[in-house]
């Protein structure tokens, strides 16, 4: 593993962790001894083959599913045993980016934003409505606040999405193909935004990608095969 | 469409929920499928508004004749479930009675069915009241006023509510100026009228004088009416005369005295829970429930379904299991509140049509409207519960 240095505090810790899906003889192993440290104030890329377990990997630290073998540390609390009322929580510090972005189509992208802020309830619900806006538009969506998602294009949409997971200042931002329906400006600004989270604000961000434009703009690229972490670099433009 | 402009029910609920009202903007983004559950959960509150109408007439209309009658306790053959199987009962036992502590009058009343011809060939049947006009077994003013007229030979008072007749007139008839009505080859003088109005077996009363009744009815006998009503002197106790008249007729075992409620309450119970018509009445009300039941939970399992991934993001953000049943609740309760306001206009309005061409005593009330809107929603919510166990296939781990 590269040693990190002149970076953040550990937010991700993993240590020997293995999974399997299935029981018996339908069991499959899809991660095999897996240790790495990721770092706050970074924007680290996930990379492999279909199959090669980044998605796997990417549920366990995000707290979505069981750790059954080895370990997770997420911002310092041990995910193996947790509950699911413990995971529920954990996930409350985080922000998700999945690639399609599941936007509830009855709800304005201001209200979809909201969801995002609602989670924690109380002060952080009165805010919502600055906040969602603000972040919409410095996503390029300020004429778009009061539309439903049937009225927005892909991207818009995908950019609502982003905007749903990082309305709550999440500490940690998990993202899949978050750039894969976006246009190549509308990509770079969505992975601009992502890494000045990381540097104003100390942000975590994990992002499984094939984006040639994000993989230039990533501080460190993890790449997995078969289940196992075969190369982790650091990117010049990390630097 | 810009949601820029919020509806009010949005705001109101966002108001009354603390939260944004996602089960309403769900619900209202689809109106296709809004109408269908609004129409499905209007046609079972109306089917069971409906049944409980007919219900309500059937109870009703069993008490209109016992609430005609003037008696706080009543004395009747031991076997009597209801006024058309009350078989006779010993005269002597009215004698009997009034003779008990208490008993001020002890009336006897023969009953009796008849079939009255129309000319179209139709038939309406008559209840036949025989009783003595020189004493006052039913309270109604009119009747009391009248009934003197019924001492004369042949005289009856008619039924001014019997069903599917010309009322023109009965309404006519003056005790100078009767109207001839042929009944088994009898004619009968319709001396004057009163209003009490047809049930599910009867189309309308006719009163007459014991001895008018006993030439209407030649095999039956004075000394065998079918009820005792019994009236008692002012001050004493119904409960401690109707244990006095039990004692004393505890050995002879033929007869059963019971409040004017009791025989009430009884002859409905054996009408509902007895008579074929009851038990309809009462399943009706059950398929409604359940016709209710499946259109919501089809509508709320098809919107679970259809917002799966939605929710299944919204899990994964931390949104915990109860807000997601609180959204389908919220769309279970509001189904249920829209959807019963139909369901009472069309039923009120079928409710003065049925008593407008049937007589029967069918009106709307609160506690019934009230009752069937807390079914609506209750069943509302059990669909809603059951459609919840949807949501636990919404699994976050898949979205990635």
């Amino acid at each position: 593993m590269a040693a990190p240095h002149d970076v953040g505090p550990v937010s991700l810790a993993v240590r020997g962790l293995q999974h399997a899906f299935g029981l018996g003889e339908a069991r499959k192993q899809v991660l095999f001894d897996i240790d790495l440290d990721i770092h706050a104030g970074e924007l680290t890329v996930l990379m492999g083959a279909s199959g090669s377990g980044k998605t796997t990997l990417l549920t366990l630290m995000a707290a979505l599913r069981s750790v059954e073998q080895g370990s997770v540390r997420l911002l310092g609390q041990e995910l193996c045993g947790a509950s699911e009322a413990q995971r529920v929580q954990m996930r409350r510090q985080l922000g998700f980016i999945f690639q399609a972005h599941n936007l509830h189509e009855s709800l304005s992208a201001l209200q979809n934003v909201r969801l995002g802020l609602a989670v924690h309830g109380g002060e952080a619900a009165q805010a919502w409505a600055q906040a969602g806006a603000h972040l919409l538009a410095q996503l390029g969506l300020a004429e778009r606040l009061h539309h439903v998602p049937a009225q927005l294009s892909g991207g818009q949409k995908q950019r609502v999405a982003i905007a749903r997971a990082l309305v709550g200042n999440p500490v940690v931002v998990l993202a899949d193909e978050p750039t894969a329906a976006l246009d190549r400006e509308s990509a770079l600004q969505v992975v601009h935004l992502l890494k000045a989270l990381a540097r104003e604000r100390g942000t975590t961000v994990v992002m499984v990608t094939h984006d040639s434009k994000v993989l230039a703009l990533a501080d460190r690229i993890l790449t997995m095969e078969q289940g196992r972490l075969v190369d982790d670099r650091r990117s010049a433009a990390g630097f | 469409m810009s949601r820029s402009l919020r509806s009010w029910p949005e705001l109101w609920l966002e108001r009354l929920l603390g939260r944004l009202p996602i089960g309403w903007l769900q619900l209202s983004h689809s109106r296709t499928r809004l109408y269908a559950a609004l129409g499905g959960v209007s046609f079972a509150s109306l089917l069971v508004l409906m049944q409980l109408g007919f219900h309500g007439a059937l109870l009703g209309s069993v008490a209109l004749p016992y609430r005609a009658m003037d008696a706080q306790l009543l004395i009747s053959a031991a076997d009597m479930n209801t006024l058309a199987d009350a078989s006779p009962l010993p005269r002597v036992r009215l004698l009997q009675a009034a003779a008990v502590p208490g008993v001020d009058q002890v009336s006897a009343v023969f009953l009796g069915r008849l079939d009255w011809r129309q000319p179209d060939g139709s038939v309406r049947a008559l209840d036949v009241l025989g009783f003595d006009p020189s004493e006052t077994p039913l309270h109604d003013v009119e009747i009391r006023r009248q009934q003197g007229l019924l001492n004369l030979a042949d005289t009856v008072l008619m039924d001014a509510r019997t069903r599917h007749i010309d009322a023109a007139p009965v309404l006519a008839a003056q005790p100078d100026a009767t109207w001839l009505l042929e009944l088994r080859a009898r004619s009968l003088k319709v001396a004057g009228h009163f209003a009490i109005g047809g049930g599910f077996s009867a189309d309308g009363y006719l009163l007459a004088s014991d001895q008018t009744f006993l030439r209407l009815f030649p095999n039956r006998s004075s000394g065998a009416p079918n009820l005792g009503l019994v009236q008692l002197q002012a001050g004493a106790d119904p409960a401690v005369v109707a244990a006095l008249l039990r004692e004393r007729f505890r050995d002879a075992g033929d007869v059963k005295v019971r409040s004017l409620d009791a025989v009430i309450a009884d002859d409905q119970r054996f009408q509902t829970t007895q008579r074929p018509i009851g038990l309809i009445f009462g399943f009706g009300i059950v398929i409604g429930l359940l016709v209710g039941v499946v259109i919501v939970y089809q509508v709320l399992s098809s919107d679970v379904a259809d917002h799966l991934k939605e929710y299944a993001t919204l899990k994964a953000i931390g949104y915990p299991q109860r807000f997601f049943l609180g959204i389908v609740f919220e769309e279970a309760v509001i189904l249920g509140l829209l959807g019963f306001v139909p369901g009472l206009l069309i039923a009120s309005g079928l409710y003065a049509v049925v008593a407008w061409k049937t007589g029967l005593p069918m009106a709307m009330n609160v506690p019934r409207a009230g009752a069937v809107l807390l079914g609506t929603v209750a069943m509302c919510a059990l669909s809603g519960a059951i459609a919840t166990r949807r949501l636990a296939r919404a699994n976050p781990a898949e979205l990635f």
